[in-house]
């Protein structure tokens, strides 16, 4: 079969691209695995609730619209927001459909599936940068008498053995984990390395609604120092709860969470625990400040600061002295262990040259380096709220652009063509 | 910032850093160095260490010229003290590889240095390397630096100075991180 554009993927990021390709006229296919939204149904964790606010939960042509603003949607609620969508924009996804290989042709590019193949010039890579869980090689040396899982697999702590949980990193998963397998009762510690710190609330604001108030979620891919250093910080400590609390680490070890450093490794049995806590705790702390410098700034060029609570900064991390560096995993201190260690993309289907040695996608900006295929809902794609739904929102509309032109230079024979419909001007911003 | 009249500098190349950052990037290989010392031993605890070749950028390189360190243990070991401890070696390294980092720092974010100074002082219970009690380790149970800095920068542009410092630091990384050690006879 013959069309313009394949999508591969059907969560937010796929959707987003299919409305703005409906937009254009651009004859297209969204392949999806499962159904729509199936990560969101299937790889989290029951508690889980998006960590950003519902008012930013905005993509082409859509927001939430419900009586809950400042809320955090739940996963049930993520799946109908995003099935929803599909729906509301009449995406022509084929479900149950996973693809097989992905090659480039000299007409653009041959997609097989376990159903059918497809015959395309523009290819949108949307399957997202979290497929599979980063789990250290070390972890072979866990003794068998522990329980391990990856978060993808962890459901709620009654999947847990009675007794101590080890929970390897401290970035958003890792802190939610943490902080609900504590209160099930069972003692944690937490190893962390490099980790990003924020409160829920500042002065009496969602960060978030500060971060995008400041420029700080739209900050572009081109304007950073180091997009390859931006494109690997570690998602915020910040967690979608109903009460608007902080999961930063001070508020993990004031519910009797314990800290160490980054598992460095496993040796005789022993977990071994990097002497760089303190150090890891400083650069976050100092990082936040640094953040709320910038808030602050905005908050007072803007005219906010007589009708916004005063600025303040938040304690240190608090490091117990002297902290603690192995602990004997035979010793039944520790029956659990979480590997919160990050995930990767799986492109084990994709046929085509575009991977770097650390089996990344190389690109610029969602433009892979490969004409005619583009990719959506990668950490900092094109700017710094890329990895959330409002980033696939604003990517959409910029890749729509890129992918358009590339069409026009090609003027190629597969295009169902009524040129003069399609706008020429920059997407327009539905905020 | 206004523009300053006379550009920062401490002293470091950073262009070139960034450039051999670039480089290895794209040819990973280049970026596999050994390094090497020699040792060499004296009398009693008195040994004598000298460094000069290592590899790197896919040859062999070396030093301007070959440096010596004589190390020894102080008299109250009962030694002669020809030289500095092999656990003093280890701050040296640790202190040295921080304020070589502060500077490459400070100069990529363009703050000038007057004056960086740094004391470091390692706690160690020797009952362990007497083997008088074999609950306490050889090693350092801890290590403290203490910095003193005298730059154009607030108190925290050069608290961040020093933890980005750390962050980079190759010893800092040995230090506060196993590794695998194998010693053999030929």
């Amino acid at each position: 079969m013959r069309t313009t554009t394949v999508v591969i993927g059907a969560g937010h990021g796929g959707l987003a691209m299919s409305r703005c390709l409906s937009d254009r006229s651009i004859d297209h296919v969204v392949l999806e695995r499962s159904q729509v939204a199936n990560s969101w149904r299937t790889e989290r964790w029951d508690s889980l609730r998006l960590l950003t606010p519902n008012w930013q939960c905005r993509l082409p042509g859509y927001a939430y619209e419900g009586n809950d603003p400042d809320g955090f949607m739940t996963m049930p609620e993520v799946v109908e927001f995003v099935t929803g969508y599909a729906k509301d924009i009449a995406a022509p996804v084929q479900t149950g459909t996973t693809v097989t290989s992905v090659r480039r042709t000299d007409g653009g590019y041959h997609v097989t599936t376990d159903h059918d193949e497809w015959q395309c010039p523009t290819v949108v890579l949307a399957t997202g940068a979290f497929n599979v869980p980063r789990v250290p090689a070390y972890s072979e040396a866990v003794p068998e008498a522990v329980t391990t899982l990856t978060p993808m697999e962890y459901r709620n702590p009654d999947q847990l053995a009675e007794g101590g949980v080890l929970v390897v990193g401290a970035s958003a998963t890792g802190v939610q984990i943490a902080h609900e397998i504590q209160r099930s009762g069972r003692p944690v510690t937490v190893a962390v390395g490099e980790h990003v710190r924020g409160p829920r609330v500042y002065r009496g604001r969602d960060i978030h609604w500060w971060m995008e108030a400041a420029g700080v979620l739209d900050e572009r891919y081109d304007e950073v120092d180091d997009i390859v250093r931006a494109r690997h910080v570690p998602s915020m400590q910040l967690a979608g709860s109903p009460e608007r609390a902080t999961f930063d680490l001070n508020a993990l070890t004031g519910l009797g969470v314990k800290l160490v450093g980054r598992l460095a490794g496993i040796r005789d049995g022993a977990a071994q625990f990097s002497g760089s806590l303190r150090n890891k705790c400083e650069l976050a702390d100092l990082k936040l400040d640094r953040l709320l410098d910038t808030v602050d700034a905005w908050a007072t060029a803007s005219g906010m600061d007589d009708a916004t609570p005063p600025p303040h900064r938040f304690a240190p991390t608090a490091v117990s002295e002297p902290p603690t560096l192995d602990v004997d995993l035979a010793s039944g201190a520790v029956q659990n262990i979480i590997w919160a260690t990050g995930f990767r993309p799986d492109y084990s289907w994709l046929d085509v040259p575009v991977l770097d040695g650390k089996g990344m996608v190389r690109h610029d900006g969602g433009v892979v380096d490969s004409p005619g295929m583009y990719l959506i809902g990668a950490p900092f794609l094109r700017r710094r709220k890329s990895s959330f739904i409002d980033g696939a929102r604003d990517d959409a509309q910029d890749l729509i652009v890129e992918l358009t032109r590339f069409l026009d230079s090609q003027a190629s024979p597969s295009r169902h063509d009524i040129t003069g419909r399609w706008p020429r001007t920059a997407p327009q911003d539905l905020t | 910032m206004t523009a300053t009249e006379t550009p920062i500098n401490n002293g470091v190349n950073v262009e070139a850093l960034l450039g051999a950052r670039e480089a290895v990037t794209s040819a990973p290989d280049a970026a596999k160095f050994v390094w090497r010392a020699r040792c060499e031993w004296q009398n009693g605890t008195h040994s004598n260490s000298t460094v000069e070749g290592f590899f790197g950028l896919g040859e062999e390189q070396a030093h301007r010229t070959r440096y010596s360190f004589d190390v020894d243990h102080p008299e109250v070991f009962a030694s002669e003290d020809n030289g500095a401890t092999p656990v003093e070696y280890v701050l040296v390294g640790l202190a040295s590889c921080l304020t070589a980092g502060v500077a490459a720092v400070a100069q990529n974010r363009e703050i000038q240095l007057r004056s960086v100074s740094a004391t470091i002082e390692g706690d160690m219970d020797i009952r362990g390397i007497l083997g008088a009690d074999t609950d306490v380790r050889n090693g350092f149970s801890g290590i403290k630096v203490t910095y003193k800095i005298d730059a154009d920068a607030s108190p925290a542009d050069i608290k961040a100075l020093v933890a980005q410092s750390q962050k980079r630091s190759a010893v800092y990384d040995i230090i506060t991180n196993p590794t695998d050690v194998r010693v053999e006879v030929s």
